[in-house]
């Protein structure tokens, strides 16, 4: 095995905790949906393009946003279900030009489609926005190089490495995700930075992601 | 009663390290829980469970308990058929009787906390002692669409809380305060949770004299209409035309639901001449409710109404396959068709619990799906995280908190 490099920086894995804050605010059919997609806090369009990730981990594949599930599942439209469905989150470097673009895919679908208006939800299927509250806190894993960060990610908890990947990037507007900004500043090993950074994370469990990140490393640890 | 380290094998170290990491920022608060029952009944069920462990984890936690007579309960019974959407004769002399009670409690009840997390309706108006501290409200009852006569009533106290807390998005009202969403949990180490050894089983079925020897379908509920019982019975007697096999009913009554013996004795009267169904009233038995959702073919949860149905969380623990009504917080729990069925009616129940009778391979994949999902999402663990987040949240406005 290569000699490890110690990290100019140490990496403090952080972890990510949410509340569900209920909005009251819910709707029966697209023209409403898209009215409150447009207005809505932000922390509600990350709700609902994320919570299947942490809620449904053994489910893949599984539809990648509310929206998505709602438009097919409960008004039928199967066709603009899969166009939500099929947006590349990855791309969007802020929640709002994610917005934007969930926003445009409906209103585009709705020109072609004028009689999916008048689909409405059944009294009890309609779609209700919440917002996700995120406490962010440090934990106490502290790691100084590859080793010690593979053996942390291996143990942490899904929501850090959920923080550390998602969150930090989207959320936060940060360039990249923090595994692969400190594994390329800190311990200057660019190439294994920008495995990490081609990654699609909304394609994996979350699980499957932390073996993907372990499996990664491991074979730039033998390298 | 177990020990917080000891839920480490089951949800992992990180789980219990990030719980100890948001106890150390609640120190030196005071919680102050209170309800109106001590045993019987979900919340009481949970409180019993969380409170020691928010101890250990070193928040300063405790629960007090306001007192009512039998024509309070009465009242309050009534509200929570009226906040299900039930058809219900409220008077003013219900109201009355509502506060002539609470004033007692108001006068009695000792608050000390430094968060006072109100359960439900019954013990509502100790808003009224509100100073300097926070209140939170929380709601276990489904009011997607409530009476709204008892509605408004309640509403001029939740205005005056802090926050308020709902089991199911659908429960979610337009208030003037904060709403949370948080589902309530089922504890894996509990009596009515954890694995239990064969002759412990063996024993309960030899107690009721159940054999094995036919599909079991069973239902776990208080004897509550709500619970639909006898949608039961006739869901099961639309299977039993087709397979032979024997259903059991399991109920408790809870110390403040006067109308449990009634619905008990129809339920019998209904189900007289079979003896295939095995009615059987446990309160409080939960080494026995657990043994018997294990040897369950097929577990059922019909209710018309459900604040969130713990029963459901708790057969999807024990990996069994469910076919349970689509309302208040079920659908949390079950995805159709990945970790259960789920129906809308009589007929709609008797046809998936044929479905999961005859195609086990099926119906085993199901529960194996179900147990992953309550793992990640129910266990008592993660309700003890909402509930210390939801303590932090009264201290702070915006959307993304760093601690």
């Amino acid at each position: 095995m290569p000699k490890l490099i110690r990290a100019k920086e140490p990496f403090r894995f952080y972890t990510r905790l949410h509340l569900s804050e209920l909005t009251g605010l819910r709707v029966t059919n697209l023209s409403q949906l898209l009215k409150a997609i447009k207005e809505v806090p932000g922390s509600c369009i990350y709700h609902h393009t994320h919570r299947f990730l942490q809620q449904h981990q053994y489910l893949s594949p599984e539809p990648p946003n509310d929206f998505a599930f709602w438009v097919s599942d409960v008004l039928g439209e199967d066709e603009l279900g899969e166009k939500l469905a099929s947006i590349d989150t990855i791309q969007f470097a802020t929640i709002r030009s994610l917005r934007e673009k969930i926003a445009a895919t409906i209103e585009e679908y709705l020109r072609g489609n004028a009689l999916a208006k008048l689909k409405f939800a059944r009294q009890g299927e309609e779609l209700h926005f919440i917002k996700s509250i995120s406490f962010v806190l440090p934990t106490n894993y502290v790691v100084y190089d590859l080793k010690e960060f593979r053996d942390t990610v291996k143990n942490i908890t899904i929501d850090s490495i959920y923080f550390h990947i998602f969150e930090a990037r989207l959320r936060l507007e940060k360039k990249d995700n923090d595994f692969s900004y400190w594994i390329s500043t800190s311990l200057g090993n660019k190439e294994l930075a920008d495995e990490i950074s081609k990654l699609d994370p909304y394609t994996y469990t979350l699980e499957s992601l932390r073996q993907v990140l372990i499996r990664i490393i491991d074979k730039r640890l033998q390298d | 009663m177990a020990n917080i380290e000891d839920y480490i094998p089951i949800v992992g170290q990180p789980i219990i390290d990030d719980l100890k990491l948001l106890a150390d920022r609640l120190q030196g608060k005071v919680i102050q829980h209170i309800n109106s029952t001590a045993v019987g009944g979900g919340v009481a069920e949970i409180l019993h469970r969380m409170v020691p462990l928010l101890r250990e984890l070193g928040v300063d936690t405790r629960w007090d308990l306001i007192k009512g007579g039998e024509y309070f309960f009465e009242v309050t019974k009534k509200f929570h058929n009226a906040l299900h959407g039930r058809q219900a004769d409220i008077t003013q002399r219900d109201f009355d009787i509502f506060m002539e009670t609470s004033k007692k409690n108001i006068d009695e009840v000792n608050i000390y906390g430094d968060i006072i997390f109100v359960h439900d309706p019954q013990p509502i108006a100790l808003i009224k002692k509100k100073k300097d501290n926070k209140w939170i409200w929380r709601c276990h009852i489904d009011v997607s669409e409530p009476n709204q006569k008892v509605w408004g009533f309640l509403k001029n106290f939740i205005v005056q809380y802090n926050a308020s807390v709902f089991s199911a998005p659908s429960f979610s009202q337009k208030l003037p305060i904060r709403q949370f969403l948080i589902s309530p949990s089922i504890d894996p180490l509990s009596d009515k949770n954890r694995e239990l050894p064969q002759d412990v089983i063996d024993s309960v079925l030899k107690k009721y004299n159940i054999h094995t020897d036919k599909p079991i379908i069973t239902q776990i509920s208080r004897f509550d209409r709500l619970k639909d019982p006898l949608g039961v019975i006739e869901a099961y007697s639309q299977v039993k035309r087709y397979i032979d096999c024997q259903l059991i009913l399991v109920g408790g009554t809870a110390a403040d639901d006067p109308e449990g013996m009634s619905v008990l004795e129809e339920v019998k009267e209904k189900a007289a001449s079979d003896p295939d169904i095995h009615i059987l009233l446990l309160p409080h038995s939960d080494i026995e409710v657990n043994a018997l959702q294990r040897v369950s073919t097929v577990m059922i949860q019909k209710s018309l109404k459900e604040g969130f149905g713990l029963t459901v969380a708790e057969a999807l623990w024990k990996a069994k396959p469910i076919v349970a009504s689509n309302v208040g917080g079920i659908p949390l729990q079950i995805k159709h068709k990945y970790s259960g069925l789920l129906c809308h009616s009589v007929e709609g129940a008797a046809f998936a619990i044929k479905q999961l009778l005859n195609s086990p391979q099926y119906a085993k994949k199901l529960g194996e799906n179900g147990k992953e999902h309550i793992k990640n999402n129910f266990l008592l663990t993660r309700h003890i995280r909402d509930y210390m987040l939801l303590f932090l949240s009264l201290s702070h406005s915006e959307d993304l908190v760093y601690l």
